[in-house]
């Protein structure tokens, strides 16, 4: 079998082809970079996504966050839910941890709230 | 007196700021509307930029920070809320804040960086009443991500452009439902990248060579009448479809914001809609530069700061005393090109030039003619109006060159 991908890793957006035998990656073609195998192969087996959202801090303010490493993409809204109900206090700085190990990654701080 | 002053604190403002400083200039200014830096990168909370400037994928406040961090680290004066209300062609510019009420200062040298917006649904001619629920995709955004509104719960979003599949994926995040993304051409204008992780990801359906032909509702949206269009983009009879929304957002496109160019008497590029611009990305008044989303929309912010870059080092030059233009050679736009930046080369050194094609081709040849001349030809797999393409001219090759035409050759088979 084979399935046609857009890559995700970066806005080039190569096509890419990969060839499957049920469930298992034989080959992938299309890709520029080597990074674009690792997608196509992860798109394939466990599809991930880095998660961007923004939750309200103590003073109503809203900070953007993200998770510091992509999570699995079926959990994405999942993680809203868990995410929704965060309400850091302040001061809060770019890369602090708001919460650890929501499904394998940190919720991180994108923005400065003093 | 100031020797720069920069209009607009976004990316390519802090870019073109730290560029400045860099070739030695310590007198700057930069005039910010808003109460921060950033600009529109504030409210640009998701991950895709600076792959490109560093590497690595960050969210746009991360983007705005990486410059706001040297930006103060430098001690480069700002004043934000602060609104420039004129610039005269003597570089005299007039703003306002709440601290100083109206003031003038006479700058030597400016950098336009005031950014872009996005056309309104008054450019597009809808039928129908005029009921709340219709957004501009940026203003969703900056409701969504600033403010921490939801402007709606059903949504249909018209424009395929970046911001509204990015805004797509936002509000299925945040618990609405986005019902269609409708694209009046037969391709979208946003990244393949987006296509797949904001529409596919969420099951959205993208509905190309379709647009929003009637807006029902008196006091709130209740819902719109989509249809085909053909290849005229007009909407084709009994393909009509009603799908009930309380939203409608609107991704219909940028226009760089330049009436305070305009009062400064710059000449402009109707197809851009910024200013026409020298290879160092001097306007038509010596010593006003441009650069960023104002000179014309970029697709990448890592190229709105390459470009601001450039401008900074541009006006820095100007300020220490340059030699005056040698040459003046314009760049015309032949079969498909839309657009190039710069619009003129003054100097025969070696110049990138940036250009967008009228219409998505494979298999073409990007040439370069002086006059009967070919002087350049590359091959490329595919153009597309929503890629901004750009090639590199030699000094060599502008050795005698009087006016160049830049065009795209289609493939015979």
């Amino acid at each position: 079998m084979n399935r046609e991908l857009t890559c995700i890793i970066c806005p080039l957006g190569c096509k890419i082809n990969v060839q499957l035998e049920e469930g298992e990656v034989l080959a992938v073609s299309g890709n520029t970079c080597p990074r674009g195998k690792t997608y196509a192969i992860t798109e394939c087996t466990a599809p991930m996504r880095t998660l961007t959202t923004s939750v309200r801090c103590q003073n109503g303010r809203l900070l953007s966050v993200k998770t510091d490493r992509p999570i699995p993409k079926e959990k994405q809204l999942e993680a809203m839910e868990i995410i929704n109900h965060l309400h850091p206090a302040l001061p809060i700085a770019v890369g602090d941890v708001i919460m650890k190990d929501v499904f394998g990654a940190d919720v991180i701080a994108t923005k400065n709230i003093n | 007196m100031k020797d720069l002053v920069i209009i607009g604190g976004g990316p390519a403002g802090m870019s073109a700021a730290l560029a400045a400083y860099e070739q030695g200039i310590r007198d700057i200014l930069i005039l910010e509307r808003d109460s921060s830096l950033g600009g529109i990168l504030q409210q640009c909370i998701h991950n895709g930029f600076g792959l490109h400037k560093f590497g690595e994928e960050l969210t746009g406040p991360e983007y705005a920070w990486r410059y706001e961090e040297k930006v103060r680290a430098l001690n480069i004066p700002c004043k934000l809320n602060t609104m420039v209300l004129d610039i005269s062609d003597q570089k005299v510019i007039t703003a306002t804040n709440r601290e100083d009420g109206i003031f003038q200062i006479q700058a030597r040298a400016i950098i336009l960086a005031m950014g872009c917006r996005e056309r309104p649904r008054g450019a597009l001619n809808i039928a129908g009443a005029r009921p709340a629920g219709i957004f501009s995709a940026g203003c969703a955004q900056k409701l969504i991500n600033v403010e921490g509104y939801l402007p709606g719960k059903n949504v249909v979003i018209l424009g395929s452009g970046d911001i509204g599949l990015i805004m797509a994926r936002r509000m299925m995040l945040e618990g609405a439902k986005v019902h269609a993304v409708c694209e009046l051409m037969p391709y979208s204008g946003g990244l393949a990248r987006n296509i797949q992780q904001c529409l596919h990801d969420f099951d959205i359906p993208l509905k190309l060579s379709h647009t929003v032909v009637e807006i029902h509702g008196r006091e709130r949206l209740e819902g719109v009448t989509i249809a085909q269009v053909g290849k005229d983009r007009r909407p084709i009879a009994g393909t009509e479809e009603y799908i009930p929304c309380d939203t409608l957002l609107l991704s219909v496109g940028l226009i760089p914001e330049n009436e305070l160019s305009k009062s400064a008497g710059i000449a402009l590029d109707p197809i851009t809609g910024g200013a026409v611009v020298d290879q160092d990305r001097q306007t038509s008044c010596k010593g006003i530069f441009a650069c960023g989303n104002v000179l014309h929309v970029h697709d990448l912010v890592d190229y709105v700061s390459d470009e601001a870059e450039l401008a900074g080092k541009s006006a820095a030059a100007y300020l220490q005393g340059a030699s005056a233009p040698a040459c003046s050679i314009p760049l015309k736009t032949g079969n498909l090109v839309r657009y190039t930046v710069p619009q003129v080369i003054t100097e025969k050194k070696s110049v990138t030039v940036y250009f967008r094609v009228a219409d998505v081709r494979r298999k073409v040849q990007v040439q370069v003619w002086s006059n009967d001349r070919l002087l350049y030809s590359k091959k490329k797999a595919s153009v597309a109006p929503g890629e901004m393409e750009a090639l590199t001219l030699s000094a060599a090759l502008l050795e005698d060159a009087s006016e160049l035409t830049i065009c795209i050759k289609e493939d015979q088979a």
